[in-house]
């Protein structure tokens, strides 16, 4: 064999191995995708969004409760996390360098690894154990608690792809350091970091860990915050490994709407980004 | 014999301020140095600018002309392990003392970058940016006749009068540029510093941006930084040459480009170097 011959087999061999590796990765996605929605489809229906569960051996019935749970649980992490991430990244990004902003991310990266039953643990310690209570508020603060590190990384991140030249326009302008910051800076991040939000987002609506021993579960309809609530991914594990046939088929539908509601964050927030990018020309 | 013919073409003098009647300095700078760490990147600059005068700092790249710039407005304090020594006075008073309001120093004393950079906002909410954030409108109706009024000052207005809802980033380069300059002129600075304004544009929006400096003379002081000599010589009343770090020269600009006292201006104006 020629130099090149041999050149163009060897770089052959490498894209063909390239290759099957993908598809090796892909398969096991495919099957899991495939899997939820041939067998949630099934039993998934309106009255699976708008009933309630029922008793063992009725058929029908929905998850209504879970839902309402999953988005209460959600909205109380976000509202939580979303103050504190935003505001750390920028301390990060605005006083990179120094000490504490070292310090504080390195916490954040740390606590990003921390399996997620530890975080659980800890808001078992901090807001269950005490008022010898579960409650939607101590499953809030579980799932809070995962979110900050993913949004403060994603904030300082965005926040120090924004061109100096920003803050010089708003400095020279007679703008103080804070202002330029919240009225320029941030902004110009700001499409970013609602990606970065969403799909924080995306990744602790599938957490059933923290939850078990915070938000525990209910099989009532509820919203108060003091009460154990339902959540979707507590629901399904709970269906899934009981004996029963109609429970299994919730399990598969619950899955299948979970599923779809990661996928439509993810494509809320490549359109964001998009739109973005466009924008900045 | 007849008499020596004097030349009809003498440099005509542009300089509108005779020395001996000239008004206090608007700046006046004394035996200033700046430090990047350990490294003096200016040495010991006196130099006296006077009010509406368009002033030109020339010389080669890294010679030191945008750092001294950047010292009048103190923008170089945003860089960390910087340092200033000597004295820089604006209208009188020495704008490094402690105690300075480094927001007030640049309301007063505006600038415009060598890149254009507006904010990623509509084209309104970038020149009404300055006077949101220094509370200089009182009404709505005030601040859209600030903005109108800065963009006809920039001559941009006829320009973006239909769209000035729309991103800024969507103008052209030129027309980034010069709503920057609006921007810069919204808050009515006194004095207005341009770090190679033209630098990244063609030659028509350069000639639109000489043309505005011009035409901005009698409100502002101007004080430019360019590396074109051609645009120093149009534009300029003074001119200072900067070498090194060290002012070299500092005249009229027409002796600047025809009759330089140093050898090493002349070599630099005539191209032999740079």
């Amino acid at each position: 064999m020629t130099r090149d011959a041999r050149r163009r087999f060897v770089s052959s061999l490498f894209v063909t191995a390239c290759g099957l590796a993908v598809v090796l990765a892909l398969v096991p996605l495919a099957l899991v995708l495939f899997f939820v929605v041939s067998q949630g489809v099934q039993a998934l229906n309106i009255g699976f969004f708008t009933r309630m569960p029922r008793p063992v051996g009725e058929a029908g019935g929905g998850m209504l409760n879970a839902l309402v749970g999953t988005l209460m649980l959600t909205g109380l992490a976000a509202t939580m996390a979303i103050p504190i991430g935003v505001i750390s990244g920028v301390y990060m990004s605005e006083y990179k360098g120094t000490r504490l902003a070292t310090a504080t991310r390195f916490a954040a990266d740390t606590l990003n690894g921390v399996p997620s039953i530890v975080i659980g643990i800890f808001a078992y310690a901090v807001a269950v154990l005490p008022f010898r209570q579960f409650s939607a508020m101590a499953g809030g603060l579980a799932l809070g608690v995962m979110m900050i590190p993913i949004i403060a990384r994603t904030t300082e991140e965005l926040l120090l792809l924004v061109p100096g030249a920003l803050r010089e326009g708003a400095l020279a302008l007679g703008a103080t350091r804070a202002r330029a910051v919240f009225s320029v800076i941030l902004p110009a991040a700001l499409p970013g970091i609602i990606t970065g939000v969403v799909l924080a987002l995306a990744r602790i609506a599938g957490e059933t860990a923290p939850l078990l021993f915070t938000a525990f579960n209910n099989r009532f309809f509820s919203t108060d915050l003091r009460q154990p609530i339902a959540s979707m991914t507590v629901q399904i594990f709970t269906y899934a490994i009981s004996p029963y046939e109609d429970w299994h088929r919730q399990a598969w539908a619950g899955a299948l709407v979970l599923v779809s509601f990661v996928l439509v964050c993810s494509l809320v927030a490549r359109v964001v980004t998009a739109r973005v990018q466009r924008l900045r020309g | 014999m007849t008499p020596p013919l004097v030349s009809p073409l003498t440099p005509p003098v542009r300089d509108p301020v005779p020395e001996t009647t000239a008004p206090p300095p608007k700046i006046d700078v004394r035996s200033l140095s700046f430090f990047y760490g350990a490294t003096r990147a200016l040495q010991e600059i006196t130099l006296k600018i006077h009010p509406n005068v368009v002033t030109a700092f020339i010389g080669p790249s890294g010679c030191g002309k945008s750092t001294f710039l950047r010292t009048l407005n103190r923008m170089n304090d945003i860089i960390p392990g910087t340092r200033v020594e000597g004295e820089a006075l604006i209208d009188g008073e020495d704008i490094y003392l402690p105690g300075v309001d480094v927001v007030q120093l640049r309301r007063r004393v505006g600038m415009v970058f060598q890149k254009s950079n507006p904010f990623p906002k509509s084209i309104f909410e970038n020149v009404a940016y300055g006077l949101r954030i220094n509370g200089m409108a009182r009404s709505r109706s005030e601040l859209a006749g600030r903005v109108e009024e800065s963009l006809k000052q920039a001559a941009l207005w006829t320009e973006v009068e239909d769209r000035l809802q729309t991103s800024a980033l969507a103008l052209s380069g030129g027309q980034q540029q010069r709503l920057c300059i609006a921007r810069a002129l919204a808050i009515k600075p006194d004095v207005l510093l341009m770090d190679e304004p033209a630098s990244a544009l063609d030659p028509i929006a350069t000639q639109r941006i000489e043309e505005l400096v011009y035409s901005l003379k009698s409100s502002y002081t101007i004080v430019i930084v360019t590396h074109n000599m051609q645009q120093a010589a149009r534009v300029s009343d003074r001119t200072a040459f900067f070498w090194l770090g060290r002012l070299v020269e500092y005249d009229r600009t027409d002796r600047i480009f025809t009759a330089p006292a140093e050898k090493l201006t002349e070599d630099y104006v005539t191209g032999r170097f740079g």
